[in-house]
């Protein structure tokens, strides 16, 4: 079990347990938390389920697989710290993380 | 006068019309109708990850339990809606009930095309569209268990692929000459063909089914042209119609769909409609669509909710689809009837990642990407745009996707 918080551009946070093995993105869209909106389901083929992840729970990820990376890659709000967070799984390791959504994810 | 909102259909565009009705400040009353026993699910994973038994029901359900609960939404599962009354404003439901609408959202969705062929009646012949269906199907997976899949579409074609992986013997068959006919150009077909004939699955086109023989359960499926396929069981995926009888016999617009404009209105203003159910105006092609696919019914659903919330926020995006099968990701992105041109990136002969670019009089109209997300993402891009493109440019994998415009 992970609490995680989702940071909506305007500042609200929503914060909720997720089970481990479960995504962040499914997580969030289950909730109807805005800010996330996860349109391929997890299949890494949409590119709308992006974070920011804050450098300090960087490490803690698994690393960026080449399909994410490229899809990352033409996001328009992309920064460095971003992650699709279809691909980001919930563990005992990132219990407390923090993730910060894009103004918008088209 | 009530101001309730009704929802017909509890899939993929309904759940995100409730969503988006909240967040876009409605706070009457919410009720939601669907004639399955579950809440809204996703489709896609169930000729995916979801038949190959990978991911669970908790992890195709869209929404949680207790998100309906919080969104103030009433949930009435398992409840078919028989009839629009226009006049009073009231739908009724299966079991006898009426319920008072001020506006309405039609997201029936659609169903499978059955056949009609001698035997189609027969124990062991499938559809897939539903969770139930995925369970019976699943019933049969066993090593060495012989499917025939009838229709060589995506859908067909994802669950030949899981069957494969897990040890069945597969045959798909094809009325057409190739497989993907309808939507793909001959490179990407006879692609799919050669990928799944790798991966052990008998391919066999230009055959119509017959009839199906068996005498307690399907045995064989017989094609017009004489032939004999031996089976333990058969999926069929020849495509779908779309649900739109509440809608006609209630007097609405319908045509291949039930018609609906930019912000999601049905002839009647107090209803709309959404997802696969609707026949829309493009913008970016100039004339109706009727799509199948998760963005249509979600980006619908947004706009159903703005338009049944007072708001506006028309739909007109290029629309994209996915397919998974194997280690292959297709991505498409646009709609590539009409094509003067198909231009290449990537070697489709061998290995397994190229991008099909249609060009239509050198407008980007549409492009199929397999393994090959930046195109697809580019794609998306410079569809929208109405890019006109030089084939040059796009065949040479010296020039970075991202300078493939120029
Ligand atoms: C096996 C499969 C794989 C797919 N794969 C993909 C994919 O990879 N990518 C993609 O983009 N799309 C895919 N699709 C298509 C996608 O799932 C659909 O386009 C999407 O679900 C449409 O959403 P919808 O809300 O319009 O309809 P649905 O999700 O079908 O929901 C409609 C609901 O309304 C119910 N209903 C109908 N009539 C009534 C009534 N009178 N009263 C009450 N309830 C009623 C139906 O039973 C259904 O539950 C796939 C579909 C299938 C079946
Ligand atoms: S949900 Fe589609 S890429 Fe993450």
């Amino acid at each position: 079990m992970a609490k995680v918080t989702y940071v909506e551009n305007d500042g609200t946070e929503h914060t909720i347990e997720v089970q481990n093995g479960m995504s962040l993105m499914e997580a969030a869209v289950k909730q109807g938390i805005p800010g996330i909106d996860g349109d391929c389901g997890g299949a890494c083929a949409c590119a709308t389920c992006m974070v920011y992840v804050p450098d300090e729970w960087q490490g803690k990820l698994a690393g960026i697989e080449t399909m994410e990376e490229s899809m990352l890659d033409f996001c328009e709000r992309r920064e460095d710290n971003s992650r699709l967070s279809c691909q980001i799984v919930a563990s005992d390791a990132i219990d407390g993380i923090r993730v910060q959504m894009p103004e918008s994810q088209h | 006068m009530a101001d309730d909102i009704l929802i017909i259909g509890a899939g993929q565009a309904a759940a995100q019309a409730v969503q988006s009705l909240r967040a876009e400040g409605f706070e009457g009353p919410i009720k939601l109708f669907g004639d399955e026993p579950y809440a809204p699910y996703q489709r896609p994973p169930l000729s995916k990850k979801f038949l190959a038994g990978e991911i669970g029901y908790d992890r195709v359900e869209l929404k949680g339990a207790d998100f309906y609960t919080q969104s103030n939404v009433e949930t009435h599962w398992g409840t078919r809606v028989t009839e629009i009354d226009r006049r009073q404003k009231r739908i009724l439901t299966g079991d006898g009930r009426g319920f008072d609408y001020g506006k309405l959202l039609i997201a029936t969705g659609s169903r499978v095309r059955e056949i009609n062929v001698p035997g189609f009646e027969l124990d062991g012949v499938h559809y897939l569209r539903n969770i139930e269906d995925v369970k019976s199907i699943q019933a049969h997976f066993r090593e060495g268990a012989r499917m025939v899949v009838v229709g060589g579409g995506y859908i067909g074609l994802e669950v030949a692929a899981v069957a494969a992986k897990r040890g069945l013997s597969v045959t798909v068959l094809e009325t057409a000459d190739r497989v993907m006919a309808r939507v793909v150009d001959p490179i990407v077909s006879h692609f799919y063909e050669r990928v799944h004939r790798e991966e052990g699955v008998t391919i066999e086109t230009g055959v119509t089914v017959a009839g199906f023989e068996g005498t307690d359960k399907v045995e064989a499926v017989v094609s017009g042209e004489g032939k004999r396929f031996p089976c333990d069981f058969v999926v069929v995926g020849i495509g779908i119609i779309p649900n739109t009888e509440l809608a006609s016999e209630a007097g609405l617009e319908v045509s291949n769909g039930i018609v609906v404009d930019e912000q999601c209105r049905t002839s009647d203003p107090d209803i709309c409609a959404a997802g696969d159910c609707t026949s829309h105006p493009s913008a970016v092609y100039g004339h109706r669509l009727r799509l199948e696919s998760v963005h249509n019914a979600i980006e619908q659903g947004k706009t159903a909710a703005a338009t049944l919330a007072g708001k506006e926020k028309p739909y007109n995006q290029v629309p994209w689809f996915w397919s998974d099968q194997y280690d292959l990701k297709l991505q498409i992105v646009g709609l590539s009837a009409g094509y003067t041109q198909a231009v290449v990136r990537g070697d489709p002969e061998s290995g397994r990642s190229f991008a099909v670019f249609y060009l239509k009089d050198g407008v980007l109209v549409a492009v199929d990407a397999v393994n090959r997300a930046p195109e697809f993402m580019m794609a998306k891009m410079l569809t929208q745009k109405k890019a006109v493109l030089d084939p040059a440019r796009i065949r040479d994998e010296a020039i970075p996707v991202k300078e493939i415009a120029g």
